[in-house]
């Protein structure tokens, strides 16, 4: 095993079929016209907090470096508002990629144990399975609890506000028919799993770049 | 009267109560009546979508499906985020055959189906341009004359799927408050994010978005804040104190257009649910109701 | 009849090895074993390269000793040779049209894997071949005269350079300009990259030379309105549009604009892209040529709604005096000229950077595009080169914005390949003028040309920051107090790895090129195409970049596709001697492979007439009869499968020579 040297990113630690992968997802094919322009970086309200910035991030995974990826801030930090899927020269759907990022990392387990934002996305799937209806109030003390509990503290004003304004439901909110949508989404778990390939079409085999 | 089919989401029944106790009473003095959908189960909004894609279109689709049993031809959907991940679905069934194929194979085993061409519309869009501004005019009962609002979209209403305006400057709701004889103040963040639900996990990058959005619209001169999403008025209404400590006090009041509206049409605070907000409105000049 | 009717036929059949390209799959002596059998086949022969000299000196000899009167080559396509053996079968003694070419190589060997079917294939090839060729009959080629005149559509340097080139050569050439002047773009530039030379100064001498050149004729403020004809003998109608001024009276002297009855210049001046102003009667700019001034009726006070009212005090007829050049009563006239050929230069338009909201044009006053800054910096524009904002003010921070409507798949495509040297040339310029600091953000630095990567070179030495990022958006939001009242530019420094928010006094947007916005009429107009982004399209991007499909139509310039004026012109000249090596030959030969209409068949339906893709078919009134003309035909068949009373015959494609082919490829062994 060879000891890294620095910073420097040996052809060993890349996960060279990564890159297909994503761009196989509906939506996500063109991954591979990136000019790395910066456009999205340049519009997107949160890139000023992000380790590494969106335009790094396509450029990681078109290059393979998966566990870079997965481990960065950054794909926890998309709050999904489109701004650099509009604009992008190239019509690259970089926030669907990001969902795609998000549920590697979320199904391979890596991101730092009470990070809140993966935990909030399960518990809000958990409940949404299997009540049919999101509580928030309940959601968010789930979430405190399963991560920085001690900050909820910090948020009893906010809480007793809700609860005087009549916004903080007392009851847990389900639909009637919970059995049927478990059914439905039972009918996924029989299916392939979350990667879809574009079009219906045969599964895409990578290529090894270079072999065009 | 038209009805159409009515998806609330799971905030318009929590903290965004106000949206729908605004909604409703505004929408029926205009001669809309709006149906809840029975039964209708939680659209995913963006923490599903984080987990699982396809399962998020999945149950998104329930809804569309129940939607188009009831025979009523449009589904309006006032949460954005309940209203981009309802066309999303729509656009996942229509472009990807993959993905269809799974959803409908879903759908079946609830005994549902679900065509993909539903139109699933904004209450903004179904007001100005289907109910139109002159049957908005004709309702004003109290002219909100002088009040100067800052009209804020947020982004999923406008990204990535712009039905009904404009991506980068829409006016649709800019025109509905001029029709309630508001002053609309030039405002460029109006459809940028206000953060989401960064807020709560991730407060020094979410609450910073919140704020700039506050910030701006007082610089601009604005007395209120217009939402049109129940997470936007949520994160630009409740977290003044904690912004306020961090950089600096923004204390401005952020309504639903709705809420604006049926001020307009003569309705009392109390019904329009603005109590329910943290920072209060500046009560209105008393002007004669015309 | 024909001669050769009742002669025997005599056939020579040639398969070509086409060393293995063809032998590899195809048993060629077999075939020629097999063909040499048919009845009329008096020779058969294999052969490793037909196209070669030796080979075609075969079929010459062959000729003579076996008295052959029909020749079939079996070997590739014949777009490749099909030339080279007619002109061989020439050699021999024989009518060209006597020989018949099969594909035995792109439509046989080269795909197919199986060697006995692709075999058989070739015999079925071969033998349809055989049969067809015993009925060709004698064709000549048809030599059409071309008219030694020629037009140039559009006044810019393209226009320009080519009009002289040809003027030069002896040719008398029409030039028409859609604007009161020529000059075109270029006219608008302050200085020109890489050299920084003067655009006016090196521009305007040979603008005063197209203007007097005895063999130039110059029609500005005119447009090409129909063009009928065919190569060598274009009839084309040019609208005049009314100055309202007598060209030939007109001195340049400009009083009429000095005594003008608006004092103050009040109507937008479109030479200045809206920055200055200008009155009613104006030239566009000083060394306009004609040096002639032009009235727009639009804002004249002696008209309303463009008709004469009379109603206005016209100080500008006193001005004139007894030169009396200024005629309100000009009407737009139409005028036909005949020419030989057509060199289309008509140019480019900028990309309207409103459809790029994010950027704030429209929005923003200072926000400008590179070619309203080549006026404010340019010595004769609306400032006399003072740098100066909408305001007044004079900018200490400049950011000059590439890559607006290129290279974006939500506009333009393509890259505009001069914005990223002419933003560096207004750098230096900006710089010049005001010495402010001045950032270009790109997202790639295109600098192919000659001297194009030194000018780069000097402009980083100079101190220009350039920061590679595509600019996100141009806001007045602003978050820190440097940031009031000024715009302010988000971008990533991809190079630096970081969000940058930077305010500036004025934006500068590097607008792309586009195709001109009529460039889908035009083309229509001169039986041209379009690419798919709609710049005209030349007959092969790499081999003939100047020409089209229609022959004798040639393009130059921007409209082909965004050049800068090196190249522009080089094209120009090249155009230029294309139509003059297709004048100078003095006729045009045509292929005989096109349609005639039987007379004495034809019941006069007309339905031939609308389906020529060519408008080579026209009513003879008087007959009614169809009538084709020969020298229009392309042989494209559509009349002759069309008409009803088969009236139509096409040569080379006649029914006897179809259906013999047709029987011979489905005849067994």
């Amino acid at each position: 095993m060879k000891t890294k040297i620095g910073t420097v990113q040996y052809e060993s630690e890349r996960v060279e079929a990564f890159a297909d992968e994503i761009r196989n997802v509906p939506g996500c094919e063109e991954l591979r016209s990136c000019i790395q322009c910066g456009t999205c970086s340049g519009v997107c309200p949160l890139s000023i907090y992000m380790d590494y910035s969106p335009r790094q991030i396509i450029g990681m995974v078109r290059s393979g470096l998966k566990d870079k990826v997965l481990r960065s801030r950054t794909i926890w930090l998309c709050a999904s508002c489109y701004a650099c899927a509009v604009e992008c020269p190239k019509k690259i759907r970089i926030t669907d990629i990001m969902y795609q990022l998000k549920q590697r990392a979320i199904r391979e387990r890596i991101y730092p144990r009470f990070f809140p934002i993966p935990v909030l996305a399960q518990e809000f799937n958990k409940m949404a399975r299997s009540r049919g209806r999101v509580t928030e109030n309940v959601l968010a003390a789930v979430m405190f609890l399963k991560t920085t509990w001690w900050s909820a503290f910090g948020m009893w004003r906010l809480g007793l506000g809700l609860v005087m304004r009549g916004r903080f439901p007392f009851h847990l909110e389900s639909i009637k028919r919970k059995d049927e949508l478990k059914r439905m989404l039972k009918t996924v778990d029989d299916v392939t799993s979350n990667t879809l390939h574009a079009s219906g079409r045969r599964p895409f085999k990578p290529i090894r770049e270079g072999s065009k | 009267m038209t009805t159409y089919s009515y998806f609330p989401g799971c905030s318009l029944k929590g903290t965004g109560r106000a949206y729908e106790e605004s909604l409703l009473p505004v929408l029926r003095a205009l001669d809309v009546e709006l149906e809840e959908l029975d039964d209708w189960n939680c659209c995913g909004a963006t923490a599903y979508m984080a987990v699982d894609e396809v399962r998020a279109c999945v149950i998104a689709s329930r809804n569309l499906a129940l939607a188009e049993r009831t025979g009523h031809k449009e589904l309006i959907a006032p949460c954005n985020a309940c209203y981009l991940v309802l066309n999303k679905t729509e656009h996942y069934m229509r472009e990807s055959p993959s993905v269809n194929g799974v959803i409908q194979n879903a759908l079946k085993e609830a005994g549902l189906a679900s065509s993909g061409n539903l139109p699933v519309r904004h209450p903004l869009d179904v007001l100005v341009n289907t109910v139109g501004l002159d049957a908005v005019r004709r309702r004003v009962r109290r002219s909100l004359k002088g009040l100067k609002v800052a009209p804020y979209y947020g982004c999923q209403i406008v990204r990535p799927y712009s039905t009904f305006d404009d991506q980068f400057n829409p006016t649709t709701m800019d025109r509905l408050l001029e029709a309630l004889g508001c002053t609309v103040v030039t405002f460029p963040l109006k459809t940028r994010c206000c953060g989401g639900s960064l807020t709560g996990t991730l407060p020094e990058a979410g609450l910073h978005c919140s704020h700039v959005i506050l910030k701006e619209a007082l610089r601009r001169g604005a007395d209120v804040i217009a939402t049109v999403c129940p997470l936007c008025q949520f994160n630009l209404d409740s977290y003044h104190d904690k912004i306020a400590a961090k950089w600096g006090a923004t204390r401005i009041p952020t309504v639903y257009f709705t809420q604006l509206m049926g001020l307009a049409f003569g309705m009392n605070e109390r019904e329009l649910g603005l109590h329910r907000g943290f920072i209060p409105m500046k009560p209105l000049e008393t002007s004669s109701p015309e | 009849m024909d001669k050769h009717d009742n002669e025997e036929i005599r056939i020579g059949f040639y398969i070509c090895h086409c060393g293995s390209n063809i032998a590899a799959m195809v048993d060629c002596p077999e075939v020629a074993k097999t063909i040499g059998a048919l009845p009329g086949v008096v020779l058969s022969r294999d052969y490793k390269y037909m196209c070669s000299d030796p080979g075609q000196e075969l079929i010459r000899k062959d000729i003579a000793e076996f008295r052959l009167n029909r020749v079939v080559v079996a070997s590739c396509s014949p777009l490749l040779h099909e030339k080279t053996f007619r002109s061989a079968v020439e050699a021999g003694g024989l009518n060209p049209y006597f020989f018949h070419m099969v594909n035995i190589r792109e439509h046989d060997a080269w795909v197919h894997t199986d060697k006995g079917e692709a075999t058989k294939k070739a015999k079925s090839l071969a033998r349809a071949a055989i049969r067809r060729v015993a009925k060709h009959k004698a064709l000549e080629v048809k030599q059409v005269a071309i008219h030694p005149d020629v037009l140039v559509v559009g006044g810019g340097i393209a226009g320009i350079h080519a009009a002289m080139t040809m003027a030069n050569a002896g040719k008398k050439v029409f030039l028409v300009e859609r604007e009161p002047s020529i000059g075109g773009h270029m006219a608008k530039f302050d200085k020109t990259f890489p050299t920084l030379d003067c655009a006016a100064c090196i521009l305007t001498p040979k603008m005063s030379e197209a203007g007097s050149h005895p063999n130039i004729t110059l029609m500005t403020y005119s447009e090409v309105v129909k063009m009928d004809g065919y190569v060598g003998n274009y009839t084309v109608t040019i609208k005049r549009k009314p100055r309202y001024i007598k060209e030939e009276l007109c001195t340049g002297c400009q009083e009429c604009i000095a005594k003008c009855i608006y004092k103050e210049p009040r109507f937008r001046d479109e030479f200045n892209e809206g920055l200055g102003k200008r009155k009613p009667v104006y030239i566009p700019f000083p060394q306009a040529t004609p040096q002639v001034v032009v009235i727009d009726p639009r804002v004249c006070m002696n008209f309303k709604d463009g008709a004469l009212t009379n109603k206005c005090k016209k100080s500008c007829v006193t001005a004139c005096g007894e030169k009396q050049a200024i005629d309100f009563t000009q009407q737009e006239t139409l005028q036909e000229v005949k020419v030989g050929a057509i060199i289309v230069t008509t140019g480019f338009q900028t990309f309207d950077p409103g459809r790029i909201p994010q950027y704030g044009y429209g929005r923003y006053p200072n926000v400008y595009t590179a070619l309203e800054v080549e006026r404010l910096v340019n010595a004769s524009g609306p400032t006399a080169g003072h740098v100066v904002l909408r305001d007044g003010r004079e900018p200490k921070s400049i950011g000059i914005i590439h890559c607006v409507g290129s290279r974006d798949r939500l506009t333009n495509r393509w890259c505009s390949r001069v914005c990223c040297m002419y933003s560096m040339k207004l750098a230096h310029l900006l710089k010049e003028h005001t010495g402010a600091e001045i950032y270009n953000f790109y997202i790639d630095i295109r600098a192919p040309g000659k001297g194009y990567e030194e000018f780069y070179d000097k402009l980083l030495d100079e101190g220009v920051q350039f920061i590679r990022g595509r600019v996100g958006e141009v806001t007045d939001w602003a978050v820190s107090p440097e940031e009031e009242g000024r715009l302010v530019v988000r971008v990533e420094d991809t190079l630096a790895g970081c969000v940058r928010r930077i305010p500036f006094d004025m934006v500068v947007l590097a607008t792309g090129l586009e195709p001109k916005s009529d460039a889908q009429d035009v083309r229509r107009l001169f039986n041209m195409s379009c690419g798919s982004e709609g710049f005209f399209l030349e007959r092969h991007p790499k081999l003939a970049p100047v020409s089209t499909f229609s022959d004798g139509i040639y393009i130059a310039g921007c409209c082909q596709g965004p050049r800068d004026i090196p190249d522009t012109v080089a094209q120009a000249g090249a155009a230029a001697a294309e139509a003059l090596a297709l004048i100078d030959k003095g006729y045009i030969e045509q292929e005989p492979n096109t349609a005639h209409i039987l007379e004495d068949d034809c019941c006069g339906c007309k339905s031939c007439i609308p389906l020529c893709p060519y408008t080579a078919i026209t009513f003879d009134a008087a007959k009614k009869k169809a009538v084709i003309n020969e020298a229009l035909c392309k042989g494209c068949g559509t009349c002759v499968a069309a008409c009803p009373s088969g009236s139509i015959v096409q040569n080379l494609f006649d029914d006897g020579e179809i259906f013999s082919e047709i029987e011979g490829v489905l005849a067994h062994d």
